[in-house]
């Protein structure tokens, strides 16, 4: 998979938020084989208040930096966050996050597209979080964004693609274009659906950082995923309305009890 | 003067961003700064004079999703 000019050998993208300890993060990040991790910035009180412990520890995985605007509510804020991501973790890709409202965490498409465009002209990687919504979705690439990332389902709650029919009109309107369905992945089996669709990858944190074992979980993820693109890309079959034998009938014995009619 | 510091109304005698963070006792970790939401690079934190009433955001990396 090539995301910006780069090559990443898994579709899973992992978030490193929520887990019990750092210890299980860095484990789960292994098990899972994902190539990019997700993080972000806070407020850091002075004296050496202490959350950059974690920072090392990731930066000793061989997984790949994509910075988070999560919880900006503007454009500028948005803006500025990525600014201050890029020149922190040394990297230009953004997880572009314009959240539009605090309770369903959907994105502000409006702003979304205004803090897209202001961050490709600026050289940015833009990975947007955005809807399945198609104008919105060209809006994005007409801002310069090379990857748009549509949600399963709301951040945080696990129930899987919501809009299977929609995903899959946007999957066929950019045929060409890596899409990362970003959000409300519960299950492996759900991350599999959106691989079978043909999307280019899944993010996704909560689902493995809150599993009863996030270690095995994360392992499990990254198999669905990698099922369910060879799924893709072996080509399924489609669906029929009505059942068809898949032993042959030709040939069948007729022994006179009422089996052939 | 008296700027606000990550949300918290703080004494600083520092004319420049980056003397009023040596002061504060922010280290050489992996820090970003935003001052009245505008962002400053770790090079312009020198060069970047401080006012009352201005507000300074300094980050650090975070977990995130």
């Amino acid at each position: 998979m090539r995301l910006y000019d780069v090559d990443l050998s898994s579709r899973l993208l992992l978030g490193t938020a929520q887990y019990p300890s750092p210890l299980v993060l860095t484990e789960a990040i292994a098990a899972s084989g994902c190539g990019v991790i997700t993080v972000s910035l806070r407020r850091e009180t002075a004296n050496g208040g202490g959350t950059n412990g974690f920072w090392p520890l990731l930066q000793a995985t061989d997984a790949r930096i994509l910075p988070n605007t999560a919880g900006c509510h503007s454009a500028r804020e948005a803006i500025t966050t990525a600014q201050m991501a890029r020149e922190v973790f040394g990297t230009n890709w953004i997880k572009l996050e314009v959240i539009g409202n605090a309770d369903t965490l959907q994105p502000d498409p409006f702003a979304l597209v205004e803090a897209a465009r202001v961050l490709c002209a600026d050289g940015f990687a833009v990975f947007p979080y955005t809807t399945e919504d198609l104008i919105v979705a060209e809006r994005l690439l007409d801002a310069g964004c090379r990857v748009l990332m549509p949600w399963g389902a709301p951040i945080g709650s696990g129930r899987g693609l919501r809009h299977v029919d929609a995903l899959a009109s946007m999957r066929g309107h950019f045929p060409g274009v890596p899409l990362i369905v970003d959000a409300g992945i519960g299950a492996p089996s759900q991350a599999a659906q959106a691989m079978e669709m043909g999307f280019d990858a899944v993010l996704l944190n909560t689902a493995v950082a809150k599993a009863g074992d996030p270690v095995a979980m994360a392992r499990a993820f990254g198999q669905a995923v990698a099922a369910g693109r060879a799924a893709f890309e072996a080509g399924l079959m489609p669906p029929r309305d009505m059942a068809v034998p898949s032993t042959p009938v030709l040939g069948m014995a007729n022994l006179g009890l009422g089996g052939l009619r | 003067m008296r700027i606000d510091l990550n949300g918290i109304p703080t004494e600083v005698a520092a004319a420049n961003l980056g003397d009023a963070l040596m002061a504060l006792g922010y280290g050489s970790t992996a820090l970003a700064t935003a001052l009245n939401g505008v962002f400053i690079s770790a090079a312009a934190r020198a060069t970047t004079l401080l006012h009352d009433g201005d507000r300074v955001e300094v980050l650090a990396p975070m977990q995130g999703g």
